[in-house]
């Protein structure tokens, strides 16, 4: 089973986000990149499935040069390929990101390698448009399915689970197939040292692109208004917790 | 007109819509045009009874025997065949997991732009909207375009609504809509992908999506057998266990415990973090929390910002206090 996994290049947060001066950018100077949370999943669920099933797992970024980290990061994991779809850094809008992996995919295929299934992230964990994986779906023609956090596949017959209410509705795709996971379906494997030696040295295919028709264009980013109230330290000792539990009684959250 | 696809499953309303409609009332109102709503599939007659004092001036629902169970692609289909027989100047829908898969298959099936996520919608020369990124943590604004390249200016922006980006709030003067039935042309292809079946969820267990109060141990709890002290307290309260993301990484607990941006998104009465730094992806976790107290030995952790309360010590310590406190409490009211 050939499987392609899409994954994206995103500044790994922490307890902050600040902008750059002329607010158009997330200031990441002192941030590391990571494969976006969801993606991250879904290339170790590739490995899972071609580790029990046979066959390749190759990953695809589209990004900057920078991008091939996170390429050889999924290389160290155990990808046996790698494909960057290069950019100058510009942002590509989610309509412009699907045409271009369509059209990387139509290619791959004219060259022998034809991938039974194809998987994204839910959305990615920046920009957040949930619509990526849909589209190059429906451009393939294939179906399509998401927010998947349990997967097997029986030759061709895929049975997919989501969370729903509490409980889970299932779905069955045929092969091939697009499906966007989520985080939870799996826990991801570290890369070991061998792997990220491997990953060094391994070839990155590299397709250069042109500039996006974005019909989704940003105009700025903004910080949202903070709530502005300071909160209350009730201390730090036994005197602490039973304020603490003073206020939570007034709650009415203390159980009978 | 503005067109609002209402999410709901088999007749269970996902109040979000409720929201988008509100959303969507005023934004008619700012360009002085009507409200329309989309239901579509089984159980939509029961929830267009409970919509009537939104402001919706037609009610159009699809029906079709293929619709008895939740198909994304035929969702969309219906929803571009609302559009084609009412000719929307905007579509709308609610943020919610259903609302974004089926706009994203609209999106691909119209070949049209789609924002989700909008807190603020500015129509106008380009259409503007303010939307999320990272869960709400930055908002960005971003405009919507036709296809330039061909002189085509935009025929129909599509977006979906932020959750709690406005309250849900009836019409004071609302009228009974109108009612328009009509029969989609659905394909094979469009019900390919539908649910076959479902697992229930279990019954008595606290969801950690709708518990009153949330108890969740981060890195500082040290080890999953840490985590039996949380228990204690959130049994005591009567709440659930949640966790960040660093916690799941290290195996202490599942990732359905887990409360974040790529995990289960709360909104308890009270949320009590201990021994979690409040990273950002954490904090749109948590962020519908009432009340957020966190217990930390950190001063400075990012999480004191955004807390209510605060008792600043080790984890280790004030837990096994708090249960005390909380048993004797319950005991002596």
């Amino acid at each position: 089973m050939d499987i392609l996994v899409c994954v994206k290049r995103v500044p790994a947060t922490g307890g902050k986000i600040t902008l750059t001066p002329d607010g158009q950018e997330i200031d990441t100077r002192y941030a590391s990149f990571t494969i976006s949370p969801h993606e991250e999943c879904a290339v170790e669920e590739a490995l899972r499935l071609t580790e029990a099933h046979g066959g390749t797992v190759t990953v695809l970024t589209l990004g900057p040069a920078v991008a091939a980290d996170q390429l050889r990061d999924a290389l160290a994991m155990g990808a046996q390929r790698a494909m960057l779809l290069q950019t100058d850094g510009a942002e590509w809008d989610p309509g412009e990101t699907a045409r271009a992996i369509v059209a990387a995919i139509e290619a791959q295929r004219q060259a022998g390698h034809a991938f039974d299934l194809i998987l994204f992230g839910n959305e990615a964990a920046d920009t957040g448009d949930y619509q990526v994986g849909i589209r190059v779906a429906h451009a393939l023609n294939r179906p399509v399915v998401t927010g998947i956090k349990g997967l097997q596949i029986d030759g061709n017959s895929v049975t997919a689970r989501r969370e729903a209410a509490g409980g889970w509705e299932i779905f069955a795709l045929t092969l091939p197939a697009v499906i966007a996971v989520k985080e939870g379906i799996n826990l991801p494997r570290y890369p070991t040292v061998p792997g990220r030696l491997r990953a060094k040295k391994a070839p990155i295919e590299i397709v250069p692109l042109g500039a996006p028709a974005n019909h989704l264009r940003k105009l700025c980013l903004k910080l949202p208004p903070s709530t502005g109230q300071k909160g209350e330290v009730l201390g730090s000792g036994p005197e602490a917790v039973d304020r603490l539990v003073e206020i939570l009684g007034s709650k009415g959250v203390i159980t009978a | 007109m503005i067109l609002g696809v209402v999410d709901h499953d088999r007749g269970t309303l996902n109040p979000l819509s409720l929201q988008m409609l509100t959303f969507g009332r005023r934004l008619a109102a700012q360009l002085n045009v009507p409200l329309h709503a989309l239901l579509i599939g089984a159980g939509s007659q029961p929830v267009a009874a409970g919509l009537a004092g939104y402001g919706i001036s037609t009610l159009h629902l699809a029906t079709h025997d293929r619709l008895d169970e939740y198909a994304p692609a035929a969702w969309a289909r219906c929803v571009a065949e609302a559009m084609n027989r009412t000719a929307p100047q905007i579509v709308l829908a609610a943020g919610s997991e259903r609302g974004h898969e089926v706009m994203a298959h609209v999106a691909a099936q119209t070949d049209l732009p789609l924002a989700a996520n909008c807190t603020e919608v500015r129509p106008g020369e380009p259409f503007a909207v303010t939307r999320q990124r990272w869960g709400g943590s930055l908002l960005e604004d971003a405009a919507l375009h036709g296809d330039v390249s061909r002189g085509r200016a935009l025929s129909c922006p599509l977006l979906t609504v932020a959750p709690h980006a406005v309250p849900a709030e009836e019409a004071p003067d609302a009228a009974e809509p109108q009612v328009d039935l009509f029969a989609p042309t659905l394909s094979e292809s469009d019900l390919q992908v539908r649910v076959v079946s479902r697992v229930e969820p279990e019954r008595g267990k606290i969801s950690l999506a709708d518990a009153r109060v949330v108890v969740g141990g981060g890195r500082g709890i040290g080890s999953a057998e840490g985590f039996q002290v949380l228990q204690e307290v959130a049994d005591l309260l009567g709440g659930a266990i949640g966790c960040s993301r660093a916690v799941t990484s290290l195996g202490w607990r599942p990732h359905a415990d887990q409360v974040g941006q790529t995990g289960t998104r709360i909104a308890p009465e009270v949320y009590i973090a201990c021994g979690i730094s409040g990273a950002i992806q954490h904090m749109v976790g948590c962020k519908s929390a009432r009340c957020i107290v966190a217990i930390n030995k950190d001063p400075d952790a990012p999480i004191m910002a955004r807390a209510d309360y605060a008792i600043i010590g080790d984890v280790r310590q004030a837990l096994p206090a708090l249960r005390d406190a909380l048993a004797r409490a319950r005991t002596h009211p």
